[in-house]
C-alpha cells in the first residue's frame, strides 16, 4: 500500500461532483431562461437591486472595520498576557462563538425589542422607548456581534508571534504607544488582518438570517434577495442564480483587490 | 494584562460577548413568557423541552448528519491529504485552491449551488431532499477542515520514519498502518472534531438543501423565531452553552495540564544536563 497521488483520485471527483458542477449550475441557470435558452435577461434584471447589493457591501464594510477597531485591541492584549492566562481568555472567546448562530442572533431581538432589557434600562432613566431594532444599526450590530471572534483569533495567532524583544527595543528607540502600533505591531499583524478581514466580510456581506432577524424586513440584503427566489415567496432560480454569480464576483473581485493591496504592504516592509 | 485599561477594556468585551447569552439563560428560568419582565423562578421550560417532538426530532437529526458527514468528510480528507502530499508542486497548488473554494465562497452559494444540483439529481433519477442531501452538503464543506488539519502533520512526518520500519521488516501496508496513521492522528483527530462543530452549528447550507421533510436543529430554532417564540428556545439555548463551556473549558483544562508537564519535563532534563 504505496501512498501515492492516486489517493486524491475520490477527493478530486467529490470536488468536481459538488463544488465546480454546482457552481457551474450557477452560472448556468444565471445565463438561460424557464426555457432553458441563452439569455442576459437575468443579469439586466439586476439593475433592479443595486441599491440592496450597494447596501450589502456598505453594511459588511462598515461591520469589517468596526470588528478591525474592536479586535485589535482585544488580540494584542491577549497575545501580552502570560501564556497559561492566554489560552483561557481564547477560549473565552471561542465559547459564543461556538453557541448556535441563531439562538445568538435571537437573543439580541429579544434584548433590542421595544419591551426589550435595554429598553427597560433605558426606561429606569426617563429615556425611551427608543427604536432599537429593525434597522441598519441593528444589522450592523449583529454581524459585529457574530463574526468579532474571527477578527480576534487569526490576529491574535499573528501578534502571539512577535517578539516582546521586538517591542522593547521600539521602545528603547524612543517610540511612543502610537508609533509602536503604527510602524512596528500593525505592520507585522497585516498577514492577520488580511485573514481576519476576509473572515469578516464575507459572512457579513451575504448574510440574510442576521437581516431577517434584526432588520425585520425594512433592510433587506442581497442574501435576503436571493433566498426568496430559491425557497422565498418569488420563486426564480434563475435570477437567484444571477445575483448569486454577481455576490461572487463581487466577493472575489474585493478580495483580489484586498489581496493585491495586503502584498503590497508586504513588500513594502 | 497588567494595566488597568487593558482589564477594563477586555472585561467590557466578554461583557458584550456574553451578556446576551446570559440574559437568554437567565430568561429560562422565567415563569412568565416574557422577554423581558420577571415574574418568578421555573424549570417548567426545560420539562416541555423534553416533551417537544419537534426539537427532540431535529436534535437526534442533527446527530446523525453532523455524525455520519464528519466520518466520511475525515475518511476522504484523510486519503486527500495523503495523496496531495505525495504530490508535485503544480499539481499540489491546484489541488489546496479547489480546497479553498467551499472554504471562502459564501455560504449561501454554496447552498444555492447544492439546492441546484440535488434539485437535477431529483429529476434524473429521483433523488430525495432530505438525510442524504444534507450528508452530501456536509461532507463538502468539512471536507477543507480535515485536509487542513491533515496536511501539516504529513509534512512535519519525518519521512525516515517509513523506510526504518519499512529496513525493519514492515511490508508497505504495515507501515502505512503502524508508522503513518499513528503520527498524523492527532491531526485526524482535529478535524474530525471540526467537521462535528462546523455540521452542528450550521445553518445556511442545511436550510437550502434540507427539502421539507428532515430539519436540523438549527432550522428548528429559525422556524421558531419566526413563528410562536416559546422560552423553550431559551432553555434549549442554556443547555447548548452549557455543553459547550464544558467541553471546552476541559479541553482547555487538559492542554494546560500537558502544557505544564511537558514544561516541568524539560526543566528537570535542563537540571540533569547541568549536574552532567
Amino acid at each position: 500500500m504505496k501512498v501515492s497521488k492516486v489517493f486524491a483520485v475520490p477527493y478530486a471527483v467529490w470536488v468536481l461532483v459538488f463544488t465546480i458542477i454546482p457552481l457551474g449550475l450557477v452560472i448556468g441557470f444565471a445565463l438561460t431562461d424557464s426555457d432553458g435558452g441563452f439569455t442576459l435577461q437575468n443579469l439586466f434584471d439586476m439593475s433592479d437591486y443595486m441599491a440592496v447589493l450597494f447596501r450589502s457591501i456598505l453594511f459588511a464594510i462598515i461591520a469589517t472595520v468596526i470588528c478591525l477597531v474592536l479586535a485589535f485591541p482585544a488580540a494584542y492584549i491577549i497575545s501580552r498576557a502570560k501564556s497559561f492566562n492566554q489560552s483561557s481568555l481564547i477560549v473565552l472567546i471561542m465559547v459564543p462563538m461556538w453557541t448556535n448562530f441563531i439562538l445568538r442572533t435571537y437573543a439580541w431581538m429579544t434584548l433590542l425589542e421595544s419591551n426589550g432589557l435595554i429598553n427597560k434600562f433605558l426606561g429606569l432613566f426617563g429615556i425611551g422607548p427608543l427604536n432599537l431594532i429593525n434597522n441598519g444599526g441593528a444589522v450592523i450590530l449583529g454581524m459585529v456581534y457574530n463574526y468579532l471572534p474571527f477578527m480576534i483569533l487569526p490576529l491574535y495567532s499573528v501578534m502571539v508571534k512577535i517578539d516582546s524583544s521586538v517591542i522593547e527595543a521600539a521602545r528603547d528607540l524612543g517610540s511612543n504607544n502610537f508609533n509602536l502600533v503604527r510602524r512596528v505591531i500593525l505592520p507585522l499583524s497585516m498577514p492577520g488582518i488580511n485573514s481576519g478581514i476576509i473572515a469578516v466580510f464575507i459572512p457579513s456581506v451575504s448574510t440574510f438570517v442576521i437581516s431577517r432577524m434584526l432588520g425585520g424586513g425594512t433592510n433587506d440584503l442581497i442574501g435576503d434577495i436571493i433566498e426568496s427566489q430559491f425557497l422565498g415567496t418569488s420563486y426564480n432560480p434563475h435570477l437567484g442564480s444571477a445575483m448569486a454569480l454577481v455576490l461572487m464576483i463581487v466577493v472575489i473581485f474585493l478580495m483580489s483587490l484586498f489581496n493585491q493591496f495586503g502584498s503590497e504592504e508586504e513588500a513594502m516592509l | 494584562m497588567r494595566k488597568l485599561p487593558s482589564k477594563l477594556y477586555m472585561y467590557a468585551l466578554y461583557l458584550f460577548l456574553y451578556l446576551p447569552i446570559l440574559v437568554l439563560i437567565v430568561f429560562s428560568f422565567n415563569v412568565s413568557k416574557s422577554r423581558s419582565n420577571w415574574t418568578g423562578f421555573t424549570l417548567d421550560w426545560y420539562v416541555k423541552l423534553f416533551h417537544n417532538e419537534t426539537i427532540l426530532t431535529s436534535l437526534r437529526n442533527t446527530v446523525i448528519v453532523a455524525l455520519a458527514a464528519s466520518i466520511f468528510a475525515t475518511i476522504l480528507g484523510t486519503t486527500a491529504a495523503l495523496g496531495i502530499n505525495s504530490m508535485k508542486k503544480h499539481s499540489k497548488t491546484v489541488f489546496m485552491n479547489l480546497t479553498y473554494i467551499p472554504v471562502v465562497s459564501p455560504e449561501i452559494i454554496m447552498g444555492v449551488s447544492l439546492m441546484l444540483l440535488f434539485q437535477i439529481f431529483r429529476t434524473s433519477f429521483g433523488f430525495q431532499f432530505g438525510f442524504a442531501s444534507l450528508i452530501l452538503a456536509h461532507i463538502s464543506f468539512d471536507v477543507p477542515y480535515v485536509i487542513y488539519s491533515v496536511l501539516p502533520k504529513l509534512r512535519g512526518m519525518n519521512p525516515s520514519l517509513v523506510e526504518a520500519a519499512q529496513d525493519l521488516g514492515c511490508n508497505q501496508r504495515q507501515a502505512f498502518f503502524k508508522v503513518v496513521i499513528p503520527e498524523i492522528m492527532p491531526g485526524i483527530f482535529t478535524g474530525f472534531l471540526m467537521s462535528v462543530t462546523y455540521s452542528v452549528d450550521d445553518f445556511v447550507v442545511s436550510y437550502f438543501t434540507s427539502g421539507t421533510n428532515v430539519q436540523t436543529l438549527s432550522i428548528t430554532i429559525e422556524s421558531m423565531t419566526r413563528l410562536k417564540v416559546s422560552p423553550e428556545i431559551n432553555a434549549l439555548s442554556a443547555i447548548i452553552f452549557l455543553v459547550i463551556c464544558v467541553i471546552l473549558i476541559t479541553k482547555n483544562i487538559l492542554d494546560n495540564r500537558k502544557l505544564r508537564r511537558e514544561q516541568e519535563q524539560f526543566r528537570a532534563a535542563q537540571r540533569k544536563e547541568s549536574m552532567v
